[in-house]
């Protein structure tokens, strides 16, 4: 009989499993989020997947890790430190021992932490000598002897058997916060459908897992985190990719538009172009183009036909794609490039996240060249900002960038499944045939649109182009003032976007004297900083622009509020310099970070603290 | 189909041609011109899209939708323009280095795609626009501007290049015929697939007469030969001319000597699939060969992309149960809260 163990009731906790790549780490987080998410906690979860494909296997660069942070108050990162760290094996121990708590727990395969993979990890002895594990909770557990035991008699062959042993960290992981196991044996019935001895595998090696940990004796004490004050309604969980991928979607169906994405593969786009090769069923065409140039310039064509028309890429895709870019613009056809931001230059940090890319989404083209540009700010809200992306560029017949990053993208969090009917219609400025005295570049007064006339219609052909066009008739023209005012419009055009967008809220104190600023994905760690300084009973504000050019109306009224105001972003400071641009009367202090990885909110509240002093 | 018959005037768009006078342009533009009416397309079907150069400028004298691109990338969204809306006839207007050098990988990938649009390929093997550059059709030796000393570039032969790539239509003419470009101009728009058609296109400024030896009046029908599917390969001011297959290479020979007869000559077969005769056929040159001029290639094999892209939706659409965004957003793993 063990022994009850003591139960702990905390707000939340955050547990990065770790190992091998092949040791199915994302499939064990993800399974363990599901469960906390339906059981009703607040979940954030961020996956670390090497860059290398199959990296040699026992070595830090091979180390695929999944992090889940889960609460009963509001989740809004993915935790910058663990509370647990599942290591199965030492290089996953190595990569990962630095974001564990000085009070965490770290759960090991002890089996895994032989001579030889202790050294293929890097360690030149043991582990947790070299490592400063006072105050950590070391539990050694045999997790491989423990699945073949639990096994051995179900009839697997030797490899599959080991291949089970992620399930045995679940089943530990589980009981000891308190998680019900049925999801993840659901989950087994479903997969493994047309293979029941693997269902049965798994199952058992999860249960085993389960008793083990209730058996040993080893945690002094459980711990339950009780579910989240959540609105009511039908919840799925969505990364930051597939949000977007379905917000242009939903955006083509309510606007009655084909929607068509020329793109070339990209890390971290790649998914947003997978997601959408899938959906034939929803006549979505998807143009796998031979470069990048290609891949925008097909969507041009297709926006010239008449489709809604999508281009998506990373921060050297988008450097390829500027001069079409610029082709969109003079050809005023609606347009919508996203750029899942990631550490550069060049090819940089192709896995890693950074705010990269503001600067060259906003000026990187030849030219008077203006553009929309917009950033999703949770992996959630990629859903929104990319319906309203496809919503501005076809209203307002421009381009529009979309910025997201690495971190929204992988990130998941649960999503309450919205009601389309809630969204706003997309207006198309469609012309119909034989429209008398139609011309291409006469304009709405009120958004200076020009109107979208597709091949196919009838009595309306005409020439678009990359030459400056003549205002009103589009025919070329060189003539010195109609250049000046073509430029003029092109940009009071982006300008007028301004008025159909939301004001910019202050979140925290109004009567603060310092304001925050932030942009895009670091939303999550600011609003948590920011909770965390108020909580000390600081008082502090923050905004967080998702729209960046033009930005809210209301923009300088907020920023008049306060005294210092202070621009944290992941990049040397390319958001202050555009504020500074634009509002020059205001000091900006920044806080920047440049090291492929998301803020930490423990560096975010020193800072702020350090700005409220100061 | 348009039930109106239009004719060529009904083509013409109301801007001035700005080309060069005696430009070789100006014939295409005319062939294109007669070729447009007998399509069965009414007017605003019809997509031109080109890129940077003299040529490009083609679609704003065309009474159609046209699209003036950017340099190189005329391939990729006139491939765009297709793939959205399928019922258009595309048409790509290029020049040499817009569609080989700054497009060359453009024009492969859409070879290989084989999308059903038609390509026409004003081969002045000259940079007209930038005023008097070599281009990748130069050849070898060619003084221009940026090779004061000749080029040391070996030349790109847009045929070459899509039979290679295993295109499935290549066909060649030549300014200075434009009854025979129309001709084949309206295969080309027959064919179902990418059509490619190089016409040799004399730049009256920067390259004059660099055809010449093929196009003069008094030399032309000794050094060119026009193929048709089905037919001998004979040539010659007298028909007296023929070409065979001699130790798997083509071979230029006299009727009559030798014994040899009509009978002896290859039968041009344009509509194989094997690409080895044709690609000897679209490499002869003069002075070795005569240069060929016709359809040397139209292979109906493959299924165009754009119509497999509209058969892979249809199909997907019959199997799914996903018939909306609402019902993608609930399918999979989902659950309450209460």
């Amino acid at each position: 009989m063990s022994k009850q163990a003591k139960v702990i009731e905390i707000e939340e906790v955050a547990i990065r499993f770790s190992g091998d790549s092949g040791d199915g780490m994302q499939l064990t987080g993800t399974l363990f989020s599901d469960t906390s998410a339906i059981y009703g906690n607040d979940v954030s979860t961020f996956p670390d997947y090497p860059a290398e494909i199959r990296a040699p296997q026992g070595t830090v660069g091979g180390v695929s890790g999944f992090q889940v942070h889960f609460g009963h108050t509001r989740i809004n990162t993915p935790g910058d430190y663990c509370d647990v760290l599942v290591a199965m094996n030492p290089a996953a121990l190595k990569a990962n021992f630095r974001w564990v708590k000085p009070d965490g727990i770290i759960i090991f395969d002890a089996d895994q932490f032989d001579e030889k993979n202790i050294e293929k990890a890097g360690y030149n002895g043991d582990p947790f000598e070299i490592e400063d594990v006072s105050g950590i909770q070391v539990i050694s557990a045999p997790i491989s002897t423990l699945t073949k035991e639990s096994l051995k008699d179900v009839g697997l062959d030797p490899k599959s058997i080991l291949r089970c042993k992620n399930m045995f960290a679940l089943g530990i992981v589980s009981w000891l916060f308190d998680r019900s196991l049925e999801h993840a044996i659901k989950f087994f019935n479903t997969k493994f459908a047309k293979k029941p001895l693997l269902v049965t595998a798994n199952t058992k090696v999860l249960y085993d897992g389960y008793y083990y940990a209730e058996t040993i004796e080893a945690f002094g004490s459980t711990y339950k985190v009780k579910p989240a004050d959540i609105e009511k309604g039908i919840y799925r969980n969505i990364n930051g990719n597939s949000a977007l991928a379905w917000g242009l979607m939903a955006a083509a169906e309510k606007a009655g538009l084909q929607l068509f994405c020329g793109s070339y593969p990209i890390t971290p786009a790649t998914a947003i172009l997978e997601e959408l090769a899938v959906r034939k069923d929803l006549k979505v065409k998807t143009y796998q183009a031979e470069d990048e140039i290609a891949g925008i310039c097909t969507a041009i064509g297709a926006s010239f036909a008449g489709s809604l028309a999508v281009t998506t890429t990373s921060g050297p895709g988008l450097a390829l794609k500027g001069e079409a870019i610029g082709l969109a613009v003079m050809t005023e056809l609606p347009l919508v490039i996203v750029d899942v931001q990631r550490g550069g230059p060049s090819t940089g940090l192709p896995t890693k996240t950074e705010q990269s890319d503001l600067m060259q989404a906003l000026f990187g083209r030849n030219g008077e060249s203006p553009v929309v540009v917009i950033a999703t700010s949770t992996p959630s809200n990629c859903f929104d900002y990319a319906y309203m992306a496809c919503k501005i560029a076809v209203e307002h017949m421009t381009p529009v960038i979309l910025l997201s990053d690495g971190f929204l993208a992988n990130g998941t969090e649960p999503w309450k499944i919205p009601d389309l009917n809630d969204y706003p219609d997309i207006k198309v400025p469609r012309v119909a045939a034989d429209t008398p005295n139609w011309q291409s570049y006469a304009r709405d007064p009120e958004t200076l649109a020009r109107t979208w006339a597709i091949p196919g219609t009838h009595g309306l052909e005409h020439r678009l182009g990359s030459l400056e066009k003549m205002n009103l008739t589009g025919d070329v023209s060189y003539v010195p003032e109609n250049h000046e005012l073509m430029t003029q419009l092109r940009d009071q055009k982006v300008q007028k976007v301004a008025k159909d967008i939301p004001p910019l809220e202050i979140i925290g104190d109004e009567d603060a004297d310092l304001l925050v600023i932030g942009w895009g994905g670091t939303y999550g760690h600011l609003v948590s900083a920011l909770t965390e300084v108020r909580r000390e009973g600081k008082k502090v504000a923050l905004v967080q622009f998702n729209y960046i050019n033009p930005l809210p109306l209301n923009t300088k009224e907020v920023l008049s509020k306060f005294k210092k105001h202070l621009v944290c972003e992941i990049n040397l400071g390319q958001f202050a310099n555009y504020l500074r641009m634009q509002f020059p009367e205001y000091q900006y202090r920044k806080f920047n970070k440049v090291m492929g990885l998301p803020f930490t909110v423990k560096d975010l509240k020193e800072v702020i603290i350090k700005n409220l002093e100061d | 189909m348009d039930t109106q018959i239009l004719n060529t005037e009904d083509f013409k768009s109301d801007q001035m041609v700005r080309w060069c006078a005696g430009c070789g342009d100006h014939a295409i533009l005319s062939s294109v011109l007669k070729t447009l009416p007998q399509l069965g397309y009414k007017h605003e079907d019809i997509v031109f899209v080109s890129g940077i150069g003299c040529s490009s400028r083609f679609p704003y004298y065309v009474n159609t939708y046209g699209f003036h691109g950017i340099h190189g990338r005329a391939m990729a969204v006139a491939s765009g323009v297709k793939t959205s809306n399928p019922n258009l006839s595309v048409w790509i207007i290029c020049g040499d280095g817009d569609g080989l050098a700054i497009g060359g990988n453009h024009f492969l990938h859409l070879v290989r795609r084989n999308i059903d649009v038609n390509l026409i390929m004003f081969n002045n093997r000259i940079y007209g626009l930038t005023k008097g550059q070599y281009s990748p059709t130069s050849k070898l030796g060619s003084v221009t501007k940026t090779s004061p000393y000749g080029t040391i570039e070996r030349p790109f032969k847009p045929g070459g290049i899509t039979i290679g790539a295993n295109g499935t239509y290549f066909a060649r003419s030549i300014d200075s015929m434009p009854k025979v470009t129309t001709e084949l101009l309206i295969e080309s728009a027959r064919h179902k697939g990418t059509s490619i058609t190089e016409v040799l296109q004399n730049c009256v400024i920067y390259n004059d007469r660099i055809f010449a030896d093929i196009t003069d009046r008094d030399n032309r029908d000794d050094r060119i030969i026009l193929l048709k599917h089905g037919e001998p390969m004979i040539f010659g001011k007298n028909q007296d001319k023929g070409l065979i297959m001699r130790n798997n290479r083509l071979a230029v020979v006299q009727l009559g000597q030798d014994g040899i007869t009509e009978k002896d000559l290859l039968v041009h077969d344009a509509h194989c699939e094997f690409i080895g005769t044709h690609q000897l056929l679209a490499d002869m040159d003069y002075p070795d060969y005569p240069v060929a001029i016709g359809v040397i290639r139209s292979f109906e094999g493959p299924k165009p992309y754009d119509e497999r892209m509209e058969d892979q939706i249809v199909e997907v659409c019959e199997k799914s149960k996903i018939h909306s965004v609402h019902d993608l957003m609930y399918s999979g793993s989902t659950w309450e809260v209460k």
